[in-house]
């Protein structure tokens, strides 16, 4: 945390409390409450993603058919009701969970590794480099994200690995630009100019010096990035191009249930409900952190 | 001088647009398997096969295919159809004016609501009505909107009655999918309105006008609505673009015979032509929104305008 001192007044105030910058900025996050609301919920559905096994058998309530009990409403045996092949939809929504987090995770880190790697450099480096990278990226970023998406997974096939990279890929350009916009903030610093006269490598002054102190708005910027590929995962699954029956993801189960919303609404609203309470908590989140490492607008 | 900014920023257009239609023909001819294999069927020699692939101009190196889909482009030629053998563009002329109306419709419903929510918003920081506002706003930009269409297509066409749910058949038919595109940019926009509402009423300027006796609806509207607007517009354009992909879920939803139905029909189907007509067409419309917000910029921000002036007089 050396760089940060360099801050606001504000910061040095909060670190004689003790508890430092990380803190401080909890102290500030902690009043907000609708990111602590967020907050809440996220730590549930993570809870629920790792302990999915526990809540509901995968082979006999998740994917087993049992056309007995096909198209049942909401009771106290299942809570969600079961869609049109007596799968309990309860499970499956807890089951999905796992996957739509861990897509969501996986495609933010690909477009994070990626995307913040080209923009370090383009950042730090500067110049013609700089120039050659930004522009390719305004070519990426021509495209809408969902467009991007949907092309490179028309072309690679429908699976869980080529949706991940489509997400991630999709992302890269939006990532490169924080990043570069967070690095240029820092490269200015004194002790990035005692890290280079000392005679570190470049690669150890971004590595060790320079992205350490742009963590603040990569980490709002990914917080938010998570909640739209959850949203991408869910719409691509729901347009057959994300995540294959009868693996229980929410955007295939939407799919799934939308023949049937004439009789059986439950089929469609509870796997949505999840995506929206998903994407909702990261969103409240993201915000609460942007407020609480940036006061300016509070 | 304002002509030449806007002249100079067209000219910027073309090296993206080349970019964008290289990338996509890339991409999409990476997909694995003979197409000309694929359209001839399984009974096809490979002979036949060979020969079509000939034809088809498949055995040439990529920036050769990429160089004569450019040509034909520049003749209004998209290629054919897999599907149904005629014209890429026929489809794409007949089908695009569908998502343009749908997006447009949304765009106005979203920023009708969205900017007088987010000045009264900023207005009234803190009060109950910013409260809520905002955190419907949050629920908004949280809602995935193939969901939010199902649940309107639950309540008002097969509960109520009053809208049809899917199709383009009547005049009302495109009520149900412009509201559901339509609800996360209105929440988008009326976030920025009121944060940058919420800078812009800070400065002096605000304070003077109030101090020397200008109503305050006065200020609110002449002094600051026009500084906040800057940043509002760019978060207009951004969302017109989100919307034409967020048109590929709700055409889907509601059957709406626009070009996200057809891109998604036609990844389906796997044709390719097809495919990359409407990407291509969708990111064409997408960079000229940008364009026409860019240019839109600098009428309404006098800033942009007078650093052009500047440029020209020194010239």
């Amino acid at each position: 945390m050396r760089g940060n001192r360099t801050g606001s007044e504000i910061d040095g105030g909060a670190e004689t409390k003790g508890g430092g910058r990380a803190g401080y900025v909890w102290r500030r996050f902690r009043k907000n409450r609708l990111a602590m609301v967020g907050l809440a919920i996220i730590v549930l559905l993570i809870g629920v993603a790792i302990f999915a096994d526990l809540i509901a058998n995968y082979h006999d309530k998740v994917i087993k058919i049992n056309i007995g009990i096909r198209h049942q409403a909401p009771s106290l045996a299942h809570f969600f009701g079961t869609d049109e092949f007596g799968r309990d939809i309860f499970a499956r929504v807890v089951h999905g969970t796992r996957i739509s987090l861990f897509v969501g995770l996986i495609s933010v880190g690909i477009a994070l590794f990626f995307g913040g790697g080209l923009g370090a450099v383009a950042g730090y480096y500067g110049g013609k480099i700089d120039t050659v990278i930004m522009r390719l990226l305004d070519v990426l970023l021509a495209i809408p994200v969902i467009l991007l998406a949907i092309t490179i997974i028309a072309s690679l096939g429908v699976s869980i690995i080529n949706l991940m990279i489509a997400v991630g890929v999709a992302n890269i350009p939006g990532f490169a630009r924080v990043v570069r916009g967070a690095v240029l903030g820092v490269k200015g610093n004194e002790f990035i100019e005692a890290a280079k006269a000392i005679g570190s490598p470049n690669y150890k002054i971004i590595l060790a010096h320079v992205l350490p102190n742009c963590f603040a708005p990569i980490m709002v910027y990914a917080t938010l990035k998570v909640a739209t590929a959850i949203m991408a995962t869910a719409g691509l699954s729901f347009i057959g191009l994300g995540v294959k029956p009868p693996t229980p993801e929410w955007g295939s189960m939407l799919s799934a249930g939308r023949g049937f919303i004439r009789d059986h609404v439950h089929e469609v609203f509870f796997p949505g409900l999840a995506i929206m309470m998903s994407v909702l908590s990261l969103n409240m989140i993201g915000d609460g952190l942007r407020d609480a490492l940036d006061p300016r607008l509070k | 001088m304002l002509l030449h900014y806007v002249f100079k920023r067209i000219l910027m257009l073309f090296p993206v647009l080349l970019g964008v239609t290289f990338l996509v023909f890339a991409i999409i001819s990476l997909t694995p398997g003979d197409v000309a294999a694929m359209i001839l069927g399984q009974n096809a020699t490979t002979e036949s096969v060979g020969k079509l692939r000939g034809e088809m101009g498949l055995n040439d190196p990529l920036p050769v295919q990429y160089g004569r889909y450019l040509e034909g482009m520049l003749h209004g030629d998209m290629g054919t159809s897999y599907a149904t053998r005629k014209p890429v563009s026929d489809e794409i002329l007949a089908r695009f004016p569908n998502t343009l109306r749908l997006a447009i419709l949304s765009i106005i419903i979203s920023v009708t609501l969205s900017i007088p929510v987010g000045i009264v918003s900023a207005i009234k920081q803190y009060s109950l009505w910013d409260n809520m506002g905002m955190i419907l706003a949050l629920v908004g930009i949280s809602m995935p909107s193939f969901w939010l269409g199902l649940m309107l297509i639950i309540a008002f066409s097969l509960g109520l009655g009053w809208f049809p749910s899917g199709g383009a058949d009547k005049w009302t038919s495109i009520i149900l999918p412009a509201i559901t595109l339509g609800v996360a940019s209105t929440a988008s926009i009326a976030r920025t309105t009121r944060s940058s509402m919420l800078e812009v009423i800070r400065q002096d300027y605000i304070r003077t006008a109030k101090a020397k006796g200008v109503s305050k609806v006065k200020v609110i509207l002449r002094h600051a609505l026009r500084n906040a607007i800057i940043p509002t517009l760019t978060v207009i354009g951004l969302e017109f673009g989100e919307l034409l992909g967020g048109a590929i879920l709700t055409e889907t939803v509601f059957s709406w015979p626009g070009i996200g139905r057809l891109m998604v029909d036609s990844i389906q189907r796997k044709d390719t032509p097809m495919v990359l007509g409407s990407v291509v067409v969708f990111s064409v419309a997408f960079s000229l929104v940008n364009l026409a917000i860019d240019i839109l910029y600098a009428f309404v921000d006098p800033r942009i305008k007078t650093n052009y002036q500047k440029k020209g007089a020194a010239r």
